[in-house]
């Protein structure tokens, strides 16, 4: 059995674009967009996601022919709980002003949907590997558009990128003025919104008939 | 008092839940297509937060806050448990959603027909994790502040879902660029109406 065949390369590409967490299968959006205001935050809640998923999709998908299907979903989220509160305390202890910035947000992969929608979804019916892979293919595809979306209000909202400032000095002398919209928590919701129009623009199998 | 309605206004149109943390989107979306649905759904959820908000406060303030054993022996004061929290906080939930929805069958079958099949749901809706997450990390003062919380913020939710069902209804009717069909123009429309919610900013009792 080799570790990559061409159908595992699948589950890690696929959630990146056609089979996108946040922007097709509409999961986990609860904590996606709060943490984009900045850059930082977001690639470390895009990575505790991935980290979260990757783990609970293996321990689930080793345990699954043992789990009784009535209490399968207490289980899952005990697992879950678990994994979120090593992550949490790793943070704390690693990177506590980040740690702080996500606030609750943390907490709240428990309650994530992409995690839950992929347990139920590919963790309960297949192999302990390939739901690893799944697990990470669909942190990397959640984490990308978290990024996307943190790196555009970043920049136009404060003028910076990862903290260090871009736009430089003379631009805000001439008059151009940081744009205060993209702080608020409103235009999250709206790039998102473009974003999925964008990539249902070039995949137009994505668009939805009714 | 004041202290309690200012909480209660705060949370439905300030902190609003959807507007200005993004929390439970999830069901939001999902469940927003009609009106009738969305306000069975915000109802159960106003259910269940007034329940486990308060029944997870009582926890912590007496189980897992450090020195908070102390009413079993003096022993426990150096105990502190609050690492665990989001391990309790989840099993109240799951449990009382459980636990409500056997009562609601039992005594109201009318009601359960018609919130059944979201109880289940609201054990993994953001929203009802979240609310307590908050109360935990806003420190509220005692057990009215904390109702009020769990009140306002279940009606803020609910006000959220079923405004943007009543314009998702509306939609139907309209043409839409094909690309921004469905979700993508869903999100712009909340986008919109958190600009209208930012105009409540600033109200105090």
């Amino acid at each position: 059995m080799s570790i990559f065949t061409s159908k595992n390369f699948k589950l890690l590409s696929n959630p990146l674009n056609l089979e996108n967490p946040v922007t097709v299968q509409i999961l986990g959006i609860c904590s996606a967009l709060a943490v984009t205001t900045k850059l930082k935050p977001a690639i470390v809640m895009g990575l505790s996601v991935m980290v979260v998923t990757a783990f609970s999709n293996l321990v689930i998908s080793a345990m699954r022919n043992t789990i009784p299907p009535r209490i399968r979903i207490i289980v899952q989220l005990v697992v879950v709980a678990s994994m979120v509160i090593l992550v949490d305390q790793l943070l704390r202890a690693f990177v506590y002003d980040v740690s702080k910035q996500l606030s609750v947000y943390v907490g709240l992969i428990i309650t994530n949907c992409i995690i839950m929608g992929r347990l139920e979804a590919f963790a309960m019916g297949n192999k302990p590997w390939p739901s690893f892979i799944d697990g990470i293919g669909n942190g990397i595809g959640y984490a990308l558009i978290l990024i996307v979306v943190a790196f555009i209000r970043e920049l136009f909202g404060s003028g910076a990128i990862l903290g260090y400032q871009v736009v430089p000095q003379s631009f805000y002398d001439a008059g151009y003025i940081n744009n205060g919209m993209m702080i608020m928590p409103t235009m999250a919701l709206v790039l998102v919104g473009v974003i999925i129009w964008i990539q249902r623009s070039f995949n137009k199998e994505l668009i939805e008939k009714d | 008092m004041q202290e309690i309605i200012n909480i209660f206004i705060r949370s439905v149109f300030i902190d609003n839940m959807i507007f200005a943390f993004f929390i439970g989107m999830c069901s939001y979306l999902a469940v927003s297509k009609t009106v009738k649905t969305s306000i069975g759904l915000g109802v159960a959820v106003i259910f269940v937060q007034i329940i486990t908000v308060p029944i997870n406060y009582l926890l912590l303030e007496h189980v897992m806050k450090p020195g908070a054993l102390v009413w079993i022996s003096d022993s426990f004061k150096d105990v502190d448990l609050s690492f665990l929290s989001f391990m309790v906080y989840i099993a109240t939930i799951a449990a009382m959603t459980q636990l409500v929805e056997m009562i609601i069958e039992k005594f109201s079958p009318a009601l359960y027909n018609s919130l059944g099949i979201f109880l289940p749901l609201i054990a993994v809706n953001c929203a009802i994790l979240a609310g307590s997450l908050f109360m935990e990390q806003r420190e509220y003062k005692n057990i009215g502040e904390v109702l009020s919380w769990g009140l306002g913020s279940g009606v803020g939710w609910m006000l959220a879902i079923v405004s943007l069902a009543a314009v998702r209804e509306k939609l139907k009717y309209n043409k839409i660029p094909a690309p921004l069909r469905g979700i993508g123009i869903t999100f712009i429309i909340t986008g919109l109406m958190g600009i209208a919610f930012m105009s409540f900013l600033g109200i105090k009792v």
